[in-house]
């Protein structure tokens, strides 16, 4: 197994004239090209924890290791120049242009103008923005969501290993930090960063973390596991509390269409015989057939009287299909289009349109039961080696 | 309002005067406006961080603006003499207050977000301050610089008690002949050239402001 990227031993922060440190003795690992989210309750220490790591808060004692280097004693601005770093309100310099934002690491390391200009276009392009339109403008000129993917653009620009991000999506608007979300999770499939993202909402935890850790008083760690994990078996009633009802309903969110068994609804080309529909439908225990084109692309869905009624053709019988979802699709994107659609199913198709299958309330309920099981035995494998499940993966 | 006999013919007759006079003037101000900013701007960055010293600050350079004029320019003979040297040192004591006032305020006024990006940067303590924080603080301190040179403008006429340089000069004279022909156009020319001069430095600023504001701050 590698090392991990961050090491924290036994790091603790003490204010003078408080009774109680606000982190107490923490030891984490951080797995190198992960993201792990500190999350928990507001004073939870998750914010102070997350700032020792950059020693923009002095640990009072304890040792930090980054790449297996103790950094506790380094030079802290050297430190932060290798460490992005990310904030809610982002502070971009608003007297300065978005290039001259996103190189001012690059200048302090030195690199030459030319390097810089090539970076800051790269990197523009990196987070979704126009470099040629975007370098000349000032972070006032900005929407809120531009604004955010100028953060990152400047956190990335020496191309750190580590990056810190303090409730990076918290002040945008709920539509907007949802494709940013997305986006991100996108751009980090490519950079494989490690990454330490404090948050206080655990939807965000669980659709952002490759491991969370839940963080009660005093920073201390209640779970550290997988979203998979925490949401199958919480350690403890803490967790199951900040982790909420509808645990159930979350796992949702992580699983995705093409991981589960699609369920097979009766189909039939266009052009068929009403009696073949007919029988088609008799065959099967679902309540409708769907027609597809010649494309094999669904067209309708006919039930046995719009069939039977015979004065309308059927390609214009019955209902068109809106519940349409793609394998990359989450399951809860398919619950939500399912409940909304006639027959209580939502219908798979790959990048063409054609048909795979359908995702109903069988599918979803034996795929939840699966994850259960799932869960259950590796926690009981894990219980087996003796480690609690915390470092295993 | 009632212009001296012959006003327009006195300031013909004694323009290179008169001119020399306004350059005196404007050299006392800029002079005193230049060293006031060094140890204005310079108080300021030392003291915005810190309650005490800040406090300590603004109150003693604001008891400097309460001094009468007239006063202090006499309380400087007996340790500076007369001349040039003192009355730029009483002018300089003026042009504090507005100056290490605003220094301060546009140096709190940072965001505070922007900072700290700043300082998660890497930036060291001196860069941030040289870089962010007085950049963005600027606007609001060329203001004060502004309000500080208008303000000595007119208190630099009273440094010809102590026999400095400028306008001053005229306006005392005339006041020593009242009554004379020429005592009121003389004193006229001289408020009048004060005027001039305190609306073409505010122009002045308007447009270095401007041209030293970065386009990301203005509106």
């Amino acid at each position: 197994m590698n090392d991990p990227m961050i090491r924290l031993e036994g790091v603790t922060k003490r204010y003078p004239g408080q009774d109680r440190p606000a982190v107490e003795h923490i030891d984490l690992n951080i797995p190198d090209g992960e993201i792990v989210i500190f999350v928990g309750p507001s004073g939870c220490g998750k914010t102070t924890l997350m700032k020792m790591i950059n020693r923009l808060i002095e640990p009072t004692s304890g040792r930090i290791f980054i790449q297996g280097e103790d950094v506790t004693r380094a030079n802290p601005d050297e430190l932060r120049r290798r460490i992005g770093y990310v904030i809610q309100q982002i502070g971009l310099f608003p007297h300065m242009t978005i290039g001259d934002n996103i190189a001012t690491v690059p200048k302090m390391l030195g690199w030459d103008s030319a390097r810089i200009s090539k970076r800051i276009d790269e990197l523009l392009e990196l987070v979704g923005l126009d470099g040629p339109t975007f370098r000349s403008r000032y972070p006032k000129q900005l929407s809120g969501g531009q604004r955010q993917r100028v953060g990152v653009a400047r956190a990335l620009a020496v191309d750190p290993p580590v990056m810190l991000m303090d409730e990076p999506f918290g002040a945008i608007d709920p539509i907007t930090r949802d494709r940013l979300q997305n986006e991100f999770l996108r751009l980090q499939a490519d950079i494989r960063k490690t990454i330490v993202f404090v948050t206080h909402d655990i939807d965000e935890a669980i659709k952002m973390g490759d491991r969370i850790a839940i963080l009660r008083e005093g920073a201390q760690v209640a779970q550290y596991d997988t979203p998979q994990h925490i949401l199958s078996a919480p350690a403890d009633d803490f967790v199951a509390d900040f982790v909420g009802a509808g645990a159930s309903l979350k796992r949702l969110n992580l699983t995705r269409v093409r991981d589960v068994e699609l369920t097979f609804w009766p189909t039939v080309a266009i052009g068929a015989e009403r009696a073949e529909v007919l029988s088609a439908l008799r065959a099967s225990d679902k309540g409708a057939v769907l027609i597809l084109d010649g494309r094999q692309r669904p067209l309708r869905w006919v039930t046995a009287r719009d069939i039977e009624r015979g004065d309308i053709p059927l390609e214009q019988a019955g209902l068109e299909p809106e519940a349409i979802v793609e394998p990359q699709s989450t399951l809860q994107d398919a619950l939500n289009l399912m409940l909304d659609s006639s027959h209580g199913a939502a219908v798979v198709v790959d990048g063409n349109g054609g048909y795979l299958g359908a995702v109903d309330f069988a599918t979803v309920a034996h795929a939840i039961q699966g994850m259960r099981v799932e869960a259950r035995e590796q926690l009981r494998a894990a219980a087996g080696l003796g480690d609690g499940g915390a470092a295993a993966s | 309002m009632i212009l001296g006999v012959g006003f327009g013919e006195y300031v013909i007759d004694e323009w290179d005067r008169l001119f020399t006079l306004v350059v005196e003037h404007a050299q006392i101000v800029l002079m005193s406006v230049a060293i006031a900013v060094v140890v204005g701007v310079g108080l300021g960055m030392l003291t915005y961080r810190t309650e005490r010293p800040r406090v300590a600050v603004l109150g003693v350079t604001g008891v400097f603006l309460t001094i009468p004029s007239f006063a202090l320019f006499g309380l400087l003979i007996s340790p500076l003499g007369l001349g040039t040297k003192p009355a730029v040192v009483a002018l300089v004591m003026y042009a504090l207050l507005p100056i290490v006032r605003n220094t301060i305020t546009g140096l709190r006024e940072v965001d505070p977000a922007v900072v700290e990006s700043a300082q998660g940067m890497g930036m060291s303590r001196r860069r941030r301050l040289a870089r962010i924080e007085l950049p963005l603080a600027w606007p609001i301190i060329i203001t004060g610089i502004r309000v500080s040179t208008q303000i000595l403008v007119g208190i630099a006429a009273i440094a010809a008690v102590i026999n400095g340089p400028g306008l001053g000069k005229d306006i005392f004279r005339s006041l020593a002949r009242v009554g004379t022909p020429t005592a009121v156009n003389q004193a006229l020319a001289a408020v009048l050239g004060i005027v001039i001069l305190g609306l073409l430095l505010d122009i002045a600023y308007l447009l270095i402001g401007r041209l030293t504001t970065s386009r990301g701050l203005r509106e």
